[in-house]
């Protein structure tokens, strides 16, 4: 019922607009959003600061307003180098996730064959290996590759543990596409092949969609795999920049602020654009 | 293979038949009159699977399953990460693991965290996505909002946090400002305290998510059920007492089981904030900084391995028994595809 449901489900959305309901909700509700999103204000804001306003009022607002910080980060080339290897790393390991997995979902969806069920277990077995176990060994597999301090050597493993995720997440959605469609399809001569390009291609859209969202926000953030494969400062990714500058720059606080703040933009304008699909797509992960 | 298959080719999708829908399960589509029940598969097809699932095999298989075998493997070696490993000594590693009081430690911290993940975000995730289900206006941005630390990345939550958390900074002053000096805290270093600092930021971070998921599985709930027990008087908590929770369940099993395998690997905030050196002592060291900081950063592979073995085995345990005992109803048939 996975992706049907999903598909199906944004029809009751169109409903009439909701009243104004029972005042203590809303009470609740900006409560909460207070406390979600406090922090973040606390370090956009505090960029603004100067160290001397933040030691002698650390929850002050600032006085004056100083965009030094902010303009110091955006001038330097430190960040704007490591957002290009974030962004690198991103985009690849998206791209490679999704073509390959909606490939290998289509197959497991698609076709019958002798280790059909087999292969579907291997995946998602792989949700049982998550990186942590992995990264030992993986940081002397990738050594012995030569691809140490290069940016492949962390897309390639990013690659193999999105897999599992993806290939969960979209052979139901290939697997709704209704047979009918299919026998249609080759009547009017399309070839089987013809028929993933032609229809499952776009037929599946949403679950890619959702599935490219997850993984290039879990790559942006990524911490952990960087910080074993990449030791050279000119190959860092934001996560590992924003830490060695806030150790280097331990008591520029207001800097570290700044620089904190900007590296967070671009996952939360990247989630604010696609928040629907992420959302939708969870619906139909968790009902997988 | 006959005439008949042959003038079928183009008539019929050669797969269409034979498809299976439910993977082993039942099918979700009856599958459309069988032509014939066709034994094998043609070349072209087989050339299609290997083409298309080839790559996906290779990376998968190098990246992801032979570093699990490597572990495995180094974890008998006392071994520093360069050459080969030739210094074989068995167990040796593993009996080192469990005599080692710091691991102890963290793999208690670890229990910790799992239960108390379960007990402060479970409920008040329920309640949340309760509230956030009613009718109301601007129901979309406070979702979006809710999300908002879930997207933000371990770094940035680490770093914003230790800088607010820490002696003279923004919490302490604010409670200071709000009278409740007497509330005031070392919140990082002191292990009394540390460990529900954790709690609280991993609450933080990670409710949003949870109540995501929880949103989603009211979706499908459908309201007939609770406008019908509303006629029939039942208040609103009976309603969510006795529809709504229910039929909740398989979602909150499935939350909870991601939740506990997240405990169980905890590693990016821990690190982050504390530090391998402080994590211990602070009393928030999990399994996971324990084996960075005793494999990689000590120069030690060979041990390294070793704990992610053990690490990989507790949460395989964990997940089977979970999934042996709580999980089973809902992921009946799961593996192979089939749907509830």
């Amino acid at each position: 019922m996975t992706a049907t449901a999903v598909i199906g489900r944004r029809a009751p959305r169109a409903r009439r607009r909701p009243a104004w309901g029972n005042p203590s909700v809303y009470f609740v509700a900006l409560l909460l959003i207070a406390t979600m999103l406090a922090p973040v204000v606390y370090i956009i804001v505090g960029g603004f600061r100067t160290n001397a306003q933040i030691t002698t009022d650390p929850a002050g607002w600032p006085n004056p307003w100083r965009f030094e910080n902010y303009l110091d980060v955006l001038t330097g080339g430190t960040f704007w180098r490591q957002v290009l290897n974030s962004t690198i790393v991103g985009v690849a390991t998206t791209a490679a996730v999704v073509t390959l997995g909606l490939m290998t979902s289509f197959i497991l969806a698609r076709y019958r064959f002798w280790g059909r069920e087999a292969m579907y277990s291997l995946f998602a077995a792989g949700l049982m290996f998550p990186l942590t176990v992995a990264i030992t060994p993986l940081y002397i597999l990738i050594k012995n590759l030569g691809l140490m301090n290069t940016l492949p050597g962390v897309i390639l493993p990013q690659i193999g543990f999105a897999i599992p995720m993806t290939i969960i997440i979209l052979v139901p959605f290939v697997r709704a596409i209704p047979d009918e469609i299919q026998e249609a399809a080759s009547i009017d001569g399309c070839s089987r092949l013809g028929f993933f390009w032609r229809m499952v291609l776009p037929l599946s859209k949403p679950g890619v969609i959702t599935v490219g969202i997850l993984t290039f926000i879990q790559s942006w953030n990524s911490y952990l795999l960087p910080l074993f494969i990449l030791n050279r400062e000119e190959t860092f990714t934001l996560p590992l920049g924003v830490q060695a500058f806030a150790s280097q720059y331990s008591v520029d606080t207001a800097k570290v602020l700044a620089f904190t703040s900007l590296s967070m933009i671009p996952a939360l304008l990247f989630f604010s654009l696609f928040q629907r699909r992420i959302v939708g797509g969870l619906t139909g992960a968790v009902k997988g | 293979m006959s005439d008949l298959d042959r003038g079928n080719v183009r008539l019929a999708p050669e797969k269409s038949p034979d498809l299976t829908t439910g993977g082993g399960g039942t099918p979700v589509v009856p599958p459309p009159a069988r032509r014939r029940a066709r034994k094998g598969i043609g070349w072209p097809a087989r050339l299609e699977i290997a083409l298309m699932t080839g790559p996906t095999l290779l990376v998968f298989l190098s990246f992801v399953i032979l570093p699990v075998a490597m572990a495995a493997y180094y974890g008998f070696f006392s071994w520093q990460g360069y050459g080969p490993a030739e210094e074989f000594i068995g167990f040796r590693n593993y009996l080192f693991i469990f005599k080692d009081g710091t691991f102890i430690d963290a793999l208690r911290h670890n229990g910790v965290i799992v239960v108390l993940s379960l007990l402060l975000q479970g409920p008040a995730a329920i309640l949340l996505a309760l509230l956030l289900n009613r009718r109301m206006r601007g129901q979309t941005l406070i979702r979006v909002l809710v999300f908002v630390p879930y997207v933000i990345a371990e770094v940035v939550v680490g770093i914003g946090w230790s800088l607010m958390l820490h002696g003279d900074g923004f919490v302490n002053s604010i409670l200071a400002d709000l009278g409740l000096a007497w509330l005031q805290n070392d919140w990082l270093s002191d292990p009394q305290i540390a460990i529900w600092t954790l709690m609280g930021i991993l609450t933080w971070k990670y409710i949003g998510f949870a109540v995501i998921l929880f949103l989603a599985g009211l979706q499908g709930i459908p309201e007939e059920l609770t406008e019908a027990a509303a006629i029939d008087g039942a208040s609103y908590w009976q309603i969510q007492r006795r529809i709504t929770l229910p039929l909740l369940g398989p979602t909150i099993r499935i939350w909870a089981f991601l939740s506990m395998i997240g405990a169980l690997q905890l590693f990016d905030l821990v690190y982050i904030i504390w530090g391998q050196y402080i994590a211990a002592t602070a009393g928030t060291s999990t399994m996971a900084t324990y084996m960075v900081a005793n494999g990689r950063n000590a120069g030690e592979y060979g041990y390294g391995n070793a704990v992610a073995v053990v690490l990989f085995f507790i949460s395989l345990v964990a997940a089977l028994i979970y999934q042996r005992f709580i999980l089973r109803r809902d992921t009946a048939g799961a593996i192979t595809g089939g749907k509830n």
